[in-house]
């Protein structure tokens, strides 16, 4: 029953145009021209994106999206990586599978990133979706081997099996033989992180051998180097390969074979592992270095020179992970060999030392900016930075879309002046118009966050540690940053007037971490009450918040807009500052 | 009683090595900043230490700072000793009533407290506040360490620099023989 309008069209018509929107932003926007596009839209959305898991209840998604094919779902702050949420917090994926296992009998993709995930859950999924294609565990935990066994098993048809940066009790490395003869579909399989000796290499062998589909294979740390060979014979079509450990005695027959083995796979782009490495058998990459975009040696514990010799051979590279081994000599030598790069990451080989254990300085960061002009995405962890590098580095990359430093000691101050790094980082948000991940580090007062209102119009995502010296700093923040959806504080003298007065703020974002700051129990309190659209909890695994004066700050406080309501499974330690759920107690 | 001197060069403080008073040297150094938000499983510092609770210990980890995820953290234990030319020192730590051993390399800790906490999260065990005159008395465990000439000795003694450069293996004591340890 079409309205008798010029322009309406039948809904099959609608339908298959809609078919060819899919970025998520693009189809709400269809879903708010009318109710019959709405309810046409909502028929045939396949993707859904839940960026909270507790902003929506399945029941809710379920009920608006009948028809989900793929589902990605995230659950714990992202400062969780670091130990700052306790266990137990949340982010259970069970509830969320048992009402798609009814609903969605056709869902064959779920994502899910920092949840937890126990092996009933898997099982659940093996014995629910007939057509599952895809499963990403990324940072997920709370399941075991034998969960995985349970997929490997009933997913007839499984392409995708990526299981990176989880955690995974390694019970024995058998499940691989689980996948059927039959099994010759898999594109994708990441189990670098499985932590055991045991990984059954005779199996993975078989698998690889019958599964010509396979682009992307990432092993984990047992498999040893001699082992390399023998797969990359098997796969040759690979483009994305992770090794395993990287380390043997150097043997010329074994160093030969792995040679030969890597130059037959002209499609590999990617590569990452690398433990334990060895520089002897570094070269024998060389054949492909030429081809390669993306290198990730991050646990390569290996130095500045092989480093160098290595990355000199690779003119293509868009993407390196690297230790800070690397040091200011390597960073320079791939400013001059690479330049397409525009993702550089360079973790801290001594995270804890006191001295610095390598020459790895700000000069690192400052040459790469002036020799790799596409450079976009950065993650720098050094010891000392000042001013003028991070104003030139803000001129030389005036495209960067994520910018993460971490001064590895907090509150360090510039270096050559012992100012406060506010001017650095201020031109580093005035030049990169475009920036939309920002982690702040070192010496800042509140007039950083002056220049991040005014200027981070696009920012969506910030970090804050030991930074600002009152309330007006939050403020700038909150009422000056258009864009912002993520925003997570610890250690800031940050305290309720600022949270108070943008409340409404907190309304348009997706969440908000803030721990070891000034904000009172009482105003967590005010704000669970006056603002029904959020869920404001608190953390407190010492005792109950209000056993204190209201007055007291609290120990850790998340924030995040949901209409679903107050959750049900929250652990004691968390306390929801709902008007209902204190009612009901 | 204690001859002052004696005991500061024995005491277990939380300190950086060879640094006389940690507290104070800490503040006019401007990229050493005091913390206000840091780890620390109690001060094993003396009775000297209980009136300078304004001041912060010296370097004690702060929990999840800087921001580098677990599993990259364990990765980079094995292999400091190798790329740093062998200067690691990988010692043996036995645990009494435990099935295994473990290792641990000493140069990645910085004093005595910082140590123990690593021993104590190792194993789930509480070894308890050192004293010159007491030892660990009170606890159930007791750390002891093989010193180059054979003898079994008790940790905290010595100096830390003379620990580690002495340490050949670590013994976690348990039980009767640990109480009363150190009093002689």
């Amino acid at each position: 029953m079409q309205k008798e309008m010029a322009y309406s069209f039948p809904d099959e018509v609608l339908k298959h145009v809609f078919s060819f929107i899919q970025s998520d932003k693009d189809r709400n926007a269809v879903s708010l021209v009318c109710k019959s596009w709405y309810e046409i839209e909502r028929w045939c959305r396949r993707k859904v994106f839940i960026g909270n898991c507790y902003a929506v209840s399945p029941r809710m998604v379920i009920r608006r999206f009948p028809e989900v094919r793929s589902i990605e779902l995230k659950g714990k702050p992202h400062f969780a990586d670091f130990n700052l949420v306790p266990d137990g917090w949340g982010g259970y994926v069970l509830q969320w599978i048992a009402e798609m296992a009814g609903a969605y009998p056709w869902l064959g993709e779920i994502r899910l990133k920092r949840m937890v995930v126990t092996d009933e859950s898997l099982e659940l999924i093996a014995k629910s979706f007939k057509n599952f294609k895809v499963l990403v565990l990324f940072s997920c935990e709370g399941f075991s081997t034998d969960g995985l066994a349970a997929i490997a098993a009933s997913c007839k048809n499984l392409r995708e099996l990526d299981l990176r940066e989880s955690e995974v009790d390694d019970l024995s490395g058998h499940w691989l033989a689980q996948f059927p003869e039959t099994c010759t579909s898999l594109v994708s399989l990441n189990i670098s992180c499985l932590g055991s000796d045991e990984v059954s290499f005779s199996a993975l062998e078989r698998l690889v051998d019958r599964c010509p589909n396979l682009r992307s294979l990432q092993l984990n740390r047992a498999v040893t180097l001699d082992k390399i060979a023998n797969i990359l014979r098997r796969a040759p079509q690979l483009v994305d390969f992770g090794t395993g450990n990287y380390a043997a005695e150097l043997q010329p027959d074994v160093f030969s074979n792995l040679a030969g083995a890597f130059s037959s796979c002209k499609e590999l782009k990617s590569l990452s592992g690398f433990w334990d490495v060895v520089p002897a058998y570094l070269p024998a990459l060389y054949s492909i270095c030429p081809r390669l975009t993306s290198l990730n040696l991050s646990y390569a514990t290996i130095q500045s020179p092989d480093l160098i010799k290595l990355v000199s051979h690779c003119p293509r590279l868009q993407r390196l992970l690297v230790l800070d081994y690397v040091e200011d000599s390597g960073l320079e030598e791939l400013a001059s060999s690479c330049k397409d790069l525009q993702e550089l990451r360079v973790f801290p080989s001594d995270p804890f030392g006191v001295e610095p254990n390598v020459s790895l300085t700000e000069q690192g960061l400052v040459a790469v900016s002036l020799g790799c002009p596409k450079l976009q995405s950065v993650l720098y962890f050094c010891r000392r930075m000042s001013n003028a590098a991070l104003v030139t580095i803000a001129q030389n990359c005036p495209n960067l879309t994520r910018f993460r430093l971490c001064i590895i000691e907090p509150k360090t101050p510039d270096y050559l002046t012992l100012d406060p790094l506010d001017a650095g980082f201020g031109a580093i948000v005035e030049h990169c118009k475009d920036l939309r991940r920002l982690s702040l580090s070192g010496l800042l007062t509140d007039h950083v966050f002056e220049y991040i209102g005014t200027y981070g119009k696009k920012l969506e995502m910030l970090s804050v540690a030991f930074a600002g010296d009152s309330d007006l700093g939050l403020h700038h923040v909150l009422s000056g940053c258009e864009s912002l959806r993520k925003l997570e504080i610890r250690d800031c003298p940050f305290g309720d007037k600022a949270l108070l007065a943008n409340a409404a703020k907190l309304e348009t974002m997706r969440s908000l971490w803030m721990s070891s700051c000034a904000v009172s129990f009482g105003a967590c309190k005010l704000l669970g009450q006056k603002m029904p659209k959020l869920n404001v909890e608190v953390i407190d695994e010492t005792e109950p918040p209000d056993s204190r004066p209201e007055s007291y700050p609290v120990d850790k406080l998340y924030i995040y807009r949901s209409v679903a309501g107050p959750r049900f499974d929250m652990p004691p330690f968390v306390w929801s500052m709902d008007e209902a759920v204190k009612i009901l107690h | 009683m204690e001859n002052d001197l004696n005991l500061k060069a024995t005491e277990l403080r939380l300190g950086l090595p060879g640094s006389d008073e940690p507290e104070r040297q800490m503040i006019p150094r401007p990229n050493k900043r005091t913390l206000s938000d840091i780890v620390s499983e109690g001060s094993r510092s003396t009775t000297e230490e209980d009136h300078q609770d304004t001041a912060p210990p010296a370097k004690v980890q702060i929990v999840g700072w800087p921001p580098v995820r677990s599993y990259r953290k364990n990765c980079l234990q094995g292999k400091k000793h190798e790329v740093e030319g062998g200067t690691g020192m990988y010692v043996k730590v036995s645990v009494d009533g435990a099935p295994y051993l473990r290792k641990i390399d000493l140069k990645v800790y910085r004093s005595y407290p910082q140590l123990l906490l690593a021993l104590e999260n190792m194993f789930k065990l509480t070894i308890g506040a050192y004293s010159e005159r007491e030892g660990y008395n009170g606890s159930d465990y007791a750390p002891t360490y093989e010193d180059r000439d054979g003898d079994w000795m008790l940790v905290g003694d010595v100096p830390w620099e003379m620990f580690i450069s002495s340490c050949k293996r670590l013994r976690i004591m348990k039980g009767s023989e640990a109480r009363g340890l150190g009093c002689v």
